[in-house]
């Protein structure tokens, strides 16, 4: 039954991965680009959901939603200032610019919201935990909800991009920027837009997180930001199936060497693997190799 | 007879280089005009240049009267040019439908069904395979889809670039007979072709560009008949 908990445990921790993996690989499909404040993003979602129901009162589902609506502005306010003046210039002056504007968030933090950790309620704090097989097998109503909540993300996205219009469109710039524009397609708002969906999403995954894991600093989005950045490589950068795929492997791969090899090594044995299919599969698990057609 | 393009003294630069150096010239109302002319002699410059894509630091270019040289290029495409690109640049991982459908992206809802529907009787092939992945086609295919995505924006010019460029000879004559059916129902064409001999045959005017500039032009019949052109194009 251990074994069974720690999948469990592993899906639940993937399904945070994979949420914020969503955002890496969404917005270095369309612009190419390294974003990563990503992490940090969830961190702000994360503070804003905290200060309301901690200090505001406020119910925490609420919470939640004015912290996604926080987030997805401070993407789009981050592409607009930082990121979209250096397009068409190296990709080196943006990833840096990527890494300032991380260390600006995680400091923004610090100045407004103290150093001093702070212990997150749990937004699922009125569920009971589920115990089955007579105890042996427990599952967390975080557990539960955070898997539950990235299969719904992870069907509404896949339904966003293959059906509506705004959503091939993402998916036409990402192909071809310059192709995207001749047929009429605004590429400023598509990026806006993926930018808003990834970053909204990470406050969901910020509030998720933090319910499972509830120390909330201004570094908290640091790790998980790295972790779910080599998810997004491990399963192939810029695609959506593979964001899920390398999240959920990489927080299974997590728990067991926790579980079973070592705690300390957890997460060298999580970096290791993805240097492993990089060696074997250099695009990542589902990435796409680009072949031209004459 | 109105003009439909009118293009005064572009220069256009990548970098350093000078591309474009003050090219003129205008395309009339029904017509098919070609640039001609060898690699690199600046013939997709000029039309990235008129799609918005590159800006020229001079001169003007004018599109049904009016100035379109400062217009970003998603929306010269709804005001009626569309470009169907060097190399097709068609949406790999999209279906052919969904290609369509981006060349439609500005165009009124309710009549993105009906040119569908044109771009099916032009093209039964991309019917056929409607629902298939576009990066799955031949290389002729996606040549007609990427025709068929720059026709679904209701164009009051179409630039062609390249349409024959790596196709087998018994497509690129497919190609041209689109294209000269297309002129036969009235659609005003800018065509850029290296393959002098077929663009000629098909066009009313023709412009010779030379490392950036215009060196010739004429009509397509007197283009044909010129021993310069001959010599240089049509390796007579």
């Amino acid at each position: 039954m251990s074994l069974l908990n720690s999948l469990i445990s592993g899906l639940s921790l993937g399904s945070v991965y994979a949420i914020i993996a969503l955002g890496y690989t969404m917005v270095y499909g369309i612009s190419k680009m390294l974003n990563f404040a990503h992490g940090d993003v969830i961190m702000v979602g994360a503070y804003v959901s905290f200060l309301l129901t901690n200090h505001a009162g406020m119910n925490a589902w609420v919470s939640l939603l004015i912290a996604i609506a926080t987030c997805t502005v401070l993407g789009i306010v981050i592409e607009r200032l930082a990121y979209r003046p250096l397009r068409g210039t190296g990709s080196l002056a943006v990833l840096i610019t990527a890494i300032g504007v991380s260390y600006f968030l995680q400091n923004a933090a610090l100045l407004l919201w103290g150093a001093d950790p702070r212990m997150f309620t749990s937004l699922f704090k009125g569920f009971k935990t589920i115990h089955a097989a007579n105890g042996s097998l427990t599952i967390t109503p975080e557990s539960l909800f955070t898997i539950l909540a990235n299969i719904i993300i992870m069907i509404a996205l896949t339904l966003f991009v293959s059906k509506t219009k705004a959503g091939k469109a993402m998916r036409a710039v990402s192909e071809d920027n310059g192709a995207a524009q001749l047929m009429g397609i605004n590429v400023n708002q598509s990026i806006s837009l993926t930018f808003a969906i990834g970053s909204g999403l990470a406050a969901i995954a910020g509030v998720l997180m933090c319910s499972a894991y509830p120390v909330l600093m201004p570094t908290t989005g640091a790790m998980p930001g790295i972790k779910a950045f080599t998810a997004a490589v491990f399963g192939g950068i810029g695609s959506i199936p593979g964001a899920m795929i390398g999240g959920l492997i990489l927080g299974i791969i997590e728990i067991f060497s926790r579980a079973y090899i070592s705690s300390e090594l957890a997460d060298a044995i999580v970096f290791a693997c993805l240097i492993i299919v990089l060696l074997i599969k250099p695009t990542g698990l589902l990435g796409k190799k680009i072949n031209e057609k004459v | 007879m109105g003009s439909v393009l009118t293009v005064k003294n572009i220069n256009v630069y990548y970098g350093a280089i000078h591309a474009i150096k003050g090219i003129s010239f205008d395309v009339n109302k029904g017509e098919i005009v070609t640039l001609i002319g060898a690699n690199g002699a600046g013939k997709s410059t000029t039309l990235h240049t008129i799609s918005g894509l590159l800006r020229s630091k001079t001169g003007d270019i004018e599109f049904l009267g009016s100035s379109i040289a400062r217009t970003p290029a998603h929306k010269i495409v709804s005001l009626g040019i569309s470009h169907v690109p060097e190399g097709r640049r068609i949406f790999q991982g999209l279906t052919v439908e969904d290609n369509l459908q981006m060349g439609a992206f500005v165009t009124k809802p309710d009549r993105i069904a009906r040119n569908l529907e044109y771009v099916y009787e032009q093209f039964p092939r991309l019917k056929e395979r409607a629902k298939q992945v576009a990066g799955t086609l031949s290389g002729g295919e996606q040549q007609m889809l990427a025709m068929g995505r720059g026709l679904m924006s209701d164009p009051r010019l179409l630039m062609l670039d390249e349409p024959s460029m790596g196709l087998a000879p018994i497509l690129v004559d497919q190609i041209f007979e689109i294209i000269h059916n297309l002129h036969k129902a009235g659609t005003t064409i800018l065509l850029v072709e290296q393959n002098a001999q077929m663009a000629l045959s098909i066009a009313d005017r023709a412009y010779v560009l030379e490392t950036g500039k215009i060196a010739l032009e004429g009509s397509a019949e007197e283009l044909m008949g010129n021993e310069q052109v001959q010599k240089a194009y049509l390796g007579e």
